[in-house]
């Protein structure tokens, strides 16, 4: 393997961990507040994917005013879900709401079936992120490098508003402890519904740039995706956002380094993250940057 | 009641259970009678699940994968070595599973020990975990299995699966192993070590405190619900005859999960009920996928729309009743006796 095709399979790492990082922090913000796995997560990452491909080709929006509007239209539809599914189960036992989450994943998925068809549609792709760049032997296409600064952007976004502003100051007193921010004032279900919004939001992002990526569109598309989103987001230890982000580019690395490496394993792809999750989970139970849980008696 | 009285009230309900399937078997149609086999089989994973979840209290999402090893392993055995010379097209199967025959009996055990065996391995190092995180590795195990399933076309055929696989389980062998299920589980349940699973459910580090060696019991209860998963999935992959990878997906093990929440964990009488019922109301609810015709107007069907009522069910279960049908509640022929004489009074 020459230089150049390591840096081109450095890039697709690049884009495959940051797109699994987004979707990892959402799990994270939502299990860091909650302790709820939110398994409806990767249906958001479908559903936003779906709506740009309606704005384009239904109501015949330009590309970034569709993008803005799905991703607007998924982080409401993750606050609707809280709001009805989980909202009435925050006084009941975890699995409850788990369980809950689970219904509305199979509901979503299912109603995307029915709705969208289940087979796979094409995307239509706007040219200037079609024309490979070729430069000393390494092509690059815009796609891989837009992926990966449009993710950083949000990223930042996202920093700047957990550590800088007043709401994010209030996500991280609830994450310490839900009831004692109560009595503080902090205002809880305010604070998780913005939670969702920003979560389900960059999901969406991440569904809107796995389909220009991977140009099809269809109802499971978010599945193995928001496993592997969720096995990042252990992996950097849930709950933290620094961790969901290693967590995502160390998964879209390795994953796409084996199959580099290693043609044959190719078929075992999908089987991979699941190992390494199992492995992760035996040796450092918390993960990379995950706090110590402390056994409650 | 005394004890004498119940077990005769029990062999009864055995006895009528049987004339009822005698008769079911000359005057039901086949489609009916193919419910039945469901029914049963459905019970016998559910109440697995259940004793792992309702009664250990042990959150897991790998019974696709149990039921997966249960029906590769029991269709190899069954098929004879001329229909996997047939079969086996993308590559020839290996020797020992091309020459591997025994009954159908043997080859149920056969599949649920695998099974069971598969729950030992993984439960070794996963019980561990947490509830959050063993369901998401438990999850992963059965991917694992699937993709493996997928990845061997030596031993499973890939992509293509089995098709033609003997078709012995009738309405005896599998009601015959919801009974053996139904046993075993009340039996162990009802011993010091279901007493102990129970513990362990309710107040993990209770019961550690207490000097009960919580892992061996949890994993005790793991593989011996992996067992019956096996042998449910024995059964399945010989009523339906044909399997593929495909087949194991999540919403399997979901469907399962569905009945247990809605009998109520814990309750095994409850998961009965569901399992009856929720397997009839998914083969009902094939109507909303084919057309309507509504007076005169023609509605057209909707495939898909089947499972998004059936998800919506469940979400309503968990908002609204909990504690499913029976909670931790069991119906016994005590309650049974007293429901009647408060009706005569």
């Amino acid at each position: 393997m020459n230089l150049a095709m390591f840096i081109q399979h450095m890039l697709n790492s690049l884009t495959l961990g940051s797109l699994y990082a987004l979707v990892a922090i959402g799990y994270t913000m939502v299990y860091g507040i909650l302790r709820l796995i939110n398994f409806a997560h990767s249906e958001m990452f479908m559903l936003g994917a779906y709506f740009v491909f309606w704005g384009i080709t239904l109501g015949h929006l330009p590309w970034p005013v569709a993008m803005a509007i799905a991703i607007a239209v998924t982080a409401t539809l993750g606050v609707i879900v809280d709001q009805v599914a989980y909202r009435p189960l925050r006084d009941a036992p975890r699995i409850s709401a788990l369980i809950s989450s689970i219904g509305v994943s199979f509901f979503l998925q299912n109603v995307a079936i029915v709705f969208f068809q289940a087979i796979p549609r094409e995307v239509y792709r706007p040219k200037w992120l079609e024309d490979p760049i070729i430069t000393h032997g390494v092509r690059i296409l815009p796609l891989t490098l837009f992926v990966p600064l449009l993710s950083l952007a949000l990223m930042l976004v996202l920093i700047w508003i957990v550590y800088r502003t007043k709401a994010g100051l209030g996500m991280r007193a609830i994450s310490k402890d839900i009831e004692t921010s109560y009595l503080m004032g902090v205002p809880v279900n305010r604070i998780i519904a913005l939670t969702f919004g920003i979560g389900t939001a960059l999901a969406a992002a991440s569904g809107i740039m796995w389909a220009l990526r991977y140009p099809q569109l269809q109802p499971i598309m978010g599945t193995i995706p928001g496993f592997k989103a969720f096995i990042a987001a252990v992996f950097g230890g849930i709950g933290s956002i620094p961790g969901a982000v290693i967590g995502g580019l160390a998964l879209g690395f390795i994953e796409i380094m084996t199959v580099a490496f290693f043609p044959d394993l190719a078929g075992y792809r999908d089987a991979f993250a699941f190992v390494l999750l199992i492995l992760v989970l035996m040796v450092k139970p918390t993960g990379l940057l995950g706090e110590r849980l402390e056994d409650k008696v | 009641m005394r004890r004498g009285q119940t077990i005769l009230l029990n062999c009864l309900a055995v006895i009528a259970a049987g004339l009822f399937l005698w008769l079911a078997k000359d005057s039901f149609d086949g489609y009916k009678i193919q419910i039945l086999n469901l029914i049963a089989i459905n019970i016998i994973l559910a109440l697995s699940l259940n004793l792992i979840y309702g009664f250990t209290g042990l959150f897991s999402l790998g019974h696709a994968g149990f039921m997966a090893i249960g029906a590769y392993v029991c269709s190899i055995l069954i098929m004879t070595p001329d229909q996997k010379d047939m079969l086996f097209i993308l590559e020839p199967a290996y020797d020992w599973v091309q020459n591997a025959h025994l009954p159908f009996l043997a080859a149920v055990i056969a599949g649920g020990l695998a099974a069971a065996l598969a729950g030992v391995i993984v439960g070794y190092p996963l019980l561990r975990l947490g509830d959050d995180y063993l369901g998401i590795a438990t999850l992963g195990f059965a991917e694992i299995v699937r993709v493996l399933a997928n990845n061997f076309p030596r031993l499973t055929n890939g992509a293509l699966g089995f098709k033609g696989i003997p078709d012995y389980a009738n309405l005896w062998w599998n009601f015959g192993w919801c009974l053996v299920t139904l046993y075993v589980i009340v039996r162990l349940l009802q011993s010091n070590t279901g007493n102990v699973l129970k513990a362990i459910r309710d107040d993990e580090a209770a019961a550690r405190a207490m000097g009960v060696n919580v892992f061996r019991y949890k994993l005790l209860s793991f593989s011996v619900g992996a067992f019956f998963a096996g042998v449910g999935g024995a059964l399945l992959a010989s009523l339906l005859t044909t399997i593929d990878p495909k087949m194991f997906l999540f919403t399997l093990t979901f469907n399962i999960l569905m009945i247990v929440v809605a009998g109520g964990l814990g309750s095994l009488s409850g998961t009965i009920m569901a399992g009856i019922g929720i397997t009839v109301m998914l083969e009902w609810l094939r109507v909303v996928e084919n057309p309507v015709d509504l007076f005169g107007f023609e509605l057209p069907g909707v495939p898909g729309m089947r499972m998004v009522v059936f998800s919506l069910a469940l979400i309503m279960i968990i908002l609204f009743r909990r504690e499913g049908l029976m909670g931790m509640r069991e119906l016994s022929w005590q309650s049974l006796t007293r429901v009647f004489s408060r009706g005569k009074a």
